[in-house]
């Protein structure tokens, strides 16, 4: 599975467009390691436990998306997006989307 | 004996004051400790170049492309943050906040960038950028995600397609 951002590849051809394919999760912080996190938030920098929560539900997002983009007879996924939204306080929902296409 | 009576009676005040201290002492270290770090990191990997065209600058080259990303989440220091709150009384420029977006922002370009190295590319085209405020840390923390298409030559990667 090819996932790229960018609409066409140099040099492959689009046999066939089989449209948006998509992936979300919604996730929450524990509470213990958000604790944690407001104490490091006094003296400012990086908050590691949040960057690592968000790598790994924006990576359970592709997941999702390459799964749907495989059920459909994909072999790419073309044109990518994410996008970040707040849902409560502590509970992010994260959401890639692409167009999943059949290469040559 | 004193101060021990005002602190006693107002420990409120004297606690927002410890806060700003600290926070203005590890907060000041740590921001210029990782400036350091970070122009250290974008000399090692300026060969990796990044564009935000759509197509890539050498058309007729042969390459294979795969989805790069990086992201970094920072958070503002409490003496930062109290200064802020005073500032956005009169408006106008709030040069604390860009020092952490600034350096959000970099990071994230940075991690992309060694996402890109790591699997052999030598240019990252199309390259957007998503902010997000995380919601609930009340001082102010952001979140910077980088991503684009890396272009892996096909002489790196083996040569399929």
């Amino acid at each position: 599975m090819l996932i790229t951002n960018i609409e066409v590849i140099p040099g492959r051809k689009i046999v066939k467009h089989l449209g948006l394919v998509q992936g979300s999760t919604v996730r929450a912080k524990h509470v213990g390691k958000d604790i944690l996190a407001g104490l490091k938030n006094i003296v400012g920098g990086e908050l590691k436990s949040y960057t690592e929560l968000l790598n790994e539900s924006r990576e359970q997002a592709v997941e999702r998306m390459v799964k749907q983009a495989e059920a459909i007879g994909a072999n790419a996924i073309l044109n990518v997006r994410f996008s970040t939204s707040s849902i409560t306080q502590g509970a992010a929902e994260l959401f890639a989307y692409g167009t999943a296409v059949v290469l040559e | 004996m004193d101060i021990l009576h005002w602190v006693a009676k107002y420990p409120d005040f004297f606690l927002f004051l410890a806060l700003i201290v600290v926070g203005y002492a590890a907060g000041r270290v740590a921001e210029a400790r990782h400036y350091r770090s970070i122009r250290r990191r974008e000399k090692q990997l300026s060969s990796v170049m990044v564009f935000s065209n759509r197509f890539p600058p050498e058309p007729g080259a042969r390459h294979t492309a795969a989805l790069v990303s990086g992201s970094a989440v920072i958070s503002q220091d409490y003496f930062k943050f109290a200064v802020a709150g005073l500032q956005t009384l009169f408006g106008g420029r709030l040069r604390s906040y860009e020092a952490l977006l600034d350096r959000a922002r970099r990071e994230a370009v940075l991690r992309m960038k060694q996402d890109a190295r790591n699997k052999a590319g030598n240019m990252i085209i199309n390259v957007k950028f998503e902010t997000y405020s995380i919601p609930g840390r009340q001082l102010g923390a952001v979140e910077i995600l980088a991503y684009g298409t890396a272009l892996i030559p096909l002489y790196a990667s083996g040569g399929q397609g």
